[in-house]
């Protein structure tokens, strides 16, 4: 392999090539060879490195400098100054929000520093299409350890006592699961990992393929060795083109390096990956309805038992794990069980990778030890609330979450603590909200996403999901009436109770949790008509306050249908008729001189 | 219309799968991805290919999301309402889509130029909210963007 003195990791995950990474990496590459560098310095795409807030991101090393929110201007400058001069373009370094203060490497700024990234351990630092950056990196070694040095039980004791449980949303203990379908009666076994990523608010499963897709094989493989399979399928959305395109290119490295495919490393063990594509239903996401998918039908649930570790993919024996879950696996086996399970808390070891997003500064994707409280992630690790707006609340697990209030703050981050305070896990979606976000409307957002979604094959979930969204729908158009709580909290418990599957028996949690932490606001909207937070468009409207408008006009510019006229520098005022509530000028008068009422 | 010799393509994509169900999934995956929707006469020739009741592609079609009987338009207009967008008002987004083309969501345009869709998150949610036009990204999209965006595909003939 040819030495360069330095590299230029520029980011490739969806987030930066949403902001514009590619044009910047072309610019890096016509740069550096304008200059004759192209021998000295590689320029390298990376996957999500987490801060995609402030993409495009660019790091170099071997100082480890990160210049954030990079423009194709700027790379004539970072070449020139940083990679010929050797002189670090500090106005482009990343500055931290609070102190002001420029920091020299990525390592030492707070987004990172309180993080432990064991499932994220090579996203933003390797190429993913480069299998020799992963195996320089210890990847495969662990699937070597197993093969070698271990028996297939071992692995899976190992991986027990790691206190290992599942990142996909329900927690169930790997090791045991793997433990049924070793022990399952059968040949033929499969290995599946769970990449539907179903959550419509969190990327974290696709930031792992997108930057460290090897890690993903090699652990379907150990999975393989450890159950007695000999092939393995990886569902993942078909929305995910980068995902899938390195997934691809990954599988077909591994096959050429003898990591996958016949007697593996010289053993007598034999393993190949397949790629299945999801095609828009969430329902999918479930593990039964996800095996009846890669089958060819059509992906509706079925009730278990039987378990698919018993009887799975075309009856066989299967395990099924989600991406996070595999992403751990190959340092458990490298580091050893106990290195794992001494991070994290009592009752939930390890780390857990949530996508955190919303009314929050740093919106991106982190990795934190168990047992970190919902506090540190949100204003240690994410900045804060934008705009000097009041912290609300935080929504975890997805459409079969809740919704946390600011007195639950100092909880940790576990999966019984979360489950006790009527929220979950979930796979990794944590969305903040501030005073403007209407928990009513929060509510009906999920549930409106859950009835879209259910598949329709048993009554609870089909009707009642819909009975209780007319209710919502109902109390935020301000038709609601007196004894709308009661019946959604009935409808809301029969369904838990009565519907087949995950997708049903979750759903009026999003109701159940901003019920009980914020019924205040149902109240409003039922009782008084009203909604406090100015979330709900049937029940506001725009007005100017004539005092406080300067006549400044931002409001008119903004306005998409010319509601706003006035005279320069005097009040203006709203043609309520033409007004589509769309809060544009709400958030661009530099006055404060617009309210809704 | 397409011609006699596009749907021939759908004889191409089966014959690359074996006739077994297991690769019913995978072969409509491809025909809505070379036509952008399933046809009708594509639909036939898989029914013969597999040997399997019309009805059950139709359960098939209909159940999965992707998976559209009906032509889309030249652009798809996608608007993220993953819960971030959501929150950033993404809403508001679809709603002024909606008036200027006149289409709700899941429509396409009489002129067969626009689709419009609601997408779940689309993994930019630091961008929310996120409008995507076929493969391109729009970020921080405010309700006054919206105009100045269908323009550059063209805009609405009036
Ligand atoms: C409606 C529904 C959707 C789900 N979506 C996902 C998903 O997108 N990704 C995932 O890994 N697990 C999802 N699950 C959980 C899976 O059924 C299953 O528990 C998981 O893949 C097991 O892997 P783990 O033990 O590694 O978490 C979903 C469950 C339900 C009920
Ligand atoms: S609970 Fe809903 S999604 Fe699950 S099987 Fe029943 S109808 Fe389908
Ligand atoms: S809310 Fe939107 S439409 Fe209404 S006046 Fe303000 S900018 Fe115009
Ligand atoms: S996509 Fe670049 S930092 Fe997340
Ligand atoms: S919610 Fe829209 S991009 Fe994530």
């Amino acid at each position: 392999m040819e030495i360069y003195r330095a590299h230029v990791l520029v980011c490739k995950g969806t987030g930066c090539v949403a902001s514009g990474s590619e044009p910047i990496m072309e610019a890096f590459q016509k740069e550096l060879e304008k200059k004759g560098l192209s021998k000295e310095v590689k320029v390298v795409q990376t996957g999500c490195l987490g801060l995609c807030e402030l993409g495009p991101n660019v790091l170099i090393y071997p100082e480890g400098s990160y210049y954030c929110t990079v423009k194709t201007e700027d790379v004539p400058e970072i070449v020139e100054e940083h990679l010929l001069k050797g002189r670090i373009v500090e106005r482009l370094l990343y500055k931290e929000r609070d102190t002001k203060e420029r920091f020299r490497s990525l390592m030492d700024i707070d987004f990172y520093k309180r993080q432990k990234r064991i499932a994220l351990r090579h996203c933003g630092l390797i190429n993913p299409e480069i299998i020799e950056e992963y195996i320089a990196n210890d990847g495969y070694r662990a699937l070597g350890k197993a093969l070698t040095e271990m028996t297939p039980q071992g692995v899976i004791d190992e991986i027990k006592k790691s206190g290992l449980r599942g990142r996909g949303g329900g927690g169930f203990p790997t090791g045991v699961k793997w433990q049924f379908a070793a022990d399952a009666q059968g040949d033929i076994k499969y290995v599946v990992c769970n990449a539907d990523e179903g959550d419509p608010g969190a990327f974290m499963d696709r930031s792992i393929l997108e930057g460290d897709p090897h890690t993903v094989l090699e652990a379907m493989a150990i999975a393989g060795y450890a159950i007695g399979a000999s092939e393995g399928y990886i569902y993942v959305r078909a929305e995910y083109p980068i995902a899938v395109k390195r997934l691809e290119i990954a599988i077909e490295q591994a096959r050429n390096h003898g990591l996958l495919g016949k007697n593996i490393l010289g053993t007598e063990f034999s393993f190949d990956i397949f790629i299945r594509l999801g095609s828009g239903a969430f329902v999918c996401g479930e593990e039964t309805a996800l095996l009846a998918s890669v089958e060819g039908r059509r992906g509706e649930p079925r009730p278990r038992p039987p378990f698919p570790a018993n009887k799975g993919l075309w009856d066989k024996p299967t395990i099924i794990n989600n991406v996070e879950t595999y992403a751990n696996i190959p340092e458990i086996i490298l580091q050893g069980a106990d290195w794992f399970s001494n991070i994290g808390s009592e009752k939930s070891k390890g780390t857990k990778v949530f996508a955190v997003g919303g009314k929050i500064n740093h919106t991106g994707l982190v990795e934190i030890p168990m047992g970190t409280t919902l506090k540190e992630v949100i204003y240690d690790i994410g900045g804060g609330i934008p705009n000097n707006k009041k912290f609300k609340a935080v929504q975890t697990g997805g459409p079969s979450g809740g919704c946390l209030p600011a007195s639950l703050l100092d909880m940790p981050i576990e999966y019984d603590t979360l489950i006790q305070a009527g929220s979950m896990m979930g796979s990794g979606g944590m969305i903040v909200v501030d005073e403007d976000t209407c928990m009513v409307d929060i509510a009906k957002f999920f549930l409106t996403f859950t009835q879209e979604e259910s598949c329709g094959k048993c009554p609870p979930c089909r009707i009642g999901t819909k009975r209780m969204l007319e209710i919502l729908e109902r109390i935020t158009n301000g038709e609601g009436r007196e004894g709308d709580i009661e019946l959604l909290e009935n409808l809301a418990k029969s369904i838990k109770a009565s519907a087949l599957c995950g997708l049903g028996q979750t759903a009026p949690n999003p109701v159940l949790s901003t019920l009980r932490y914020f019924r205040d606001e149902y109240e409003a909207h039922i009782k008084d008509k009203k909604c406090p937070a100015g979330g709900c468009q049937a029940l506001i409207h725009y007005e100017v306050v004539a005092d406080k408008c300067k006549g400044c006009g931002m409001c008119v510019k903004v306005c998409p249908t010319q509601a706003i006229s006035g005279e320069r520098r005097k009040p203006h005022e709203i043609d309520l008729d033409k007004c589509i509530k769309c809060n544009s000028c709400y958030d661009r008068c530099p006055f404060g001189a617009i309210v809704k009422l | 219309m397409e011609n006699q010799q596009d749907f021939q393509y759908t004889r191409q994509i089966s014959q690359q799968y074996p006739q077994d169900k297991r690769f019913l999934l995978a072969i409509l995956q491809d025909i809505q991805k070379e036509y952008n929707y399933l046809p009708r006469e594509s639909l036939y020739m898989v029914q013969e290919y597999m040997d399997i009741p019309l009805a059950k592609l139709y359960s098939m079609a209909t159940f999965y999301k992707a998976l559209s009987l009906k032509p889309k338009g030249r652009y798809i207009i996608k608007v993220c309402d993953g819960t971030a967008c959501h929150i950033r008002a993404s809403q508001t987004l679809t709603d002024e889509i909606s008036k200027i083309l006149k289409i709700a969501p899941g429509q396409t345009t009489s002129d067969g130029r626009f689709s419009l869709e609601t997408v779940n998150c689309l993994g930019s949610c630091a961008a929310a909210p996120v409008i995507v036009v076929n493969d391109r990204f729009y970020g921080k999209v405010t309700p006054s963007m919206v105009k100045t965006i269908i323009d550059e595909y063209g805009g609405i003939y009036s």
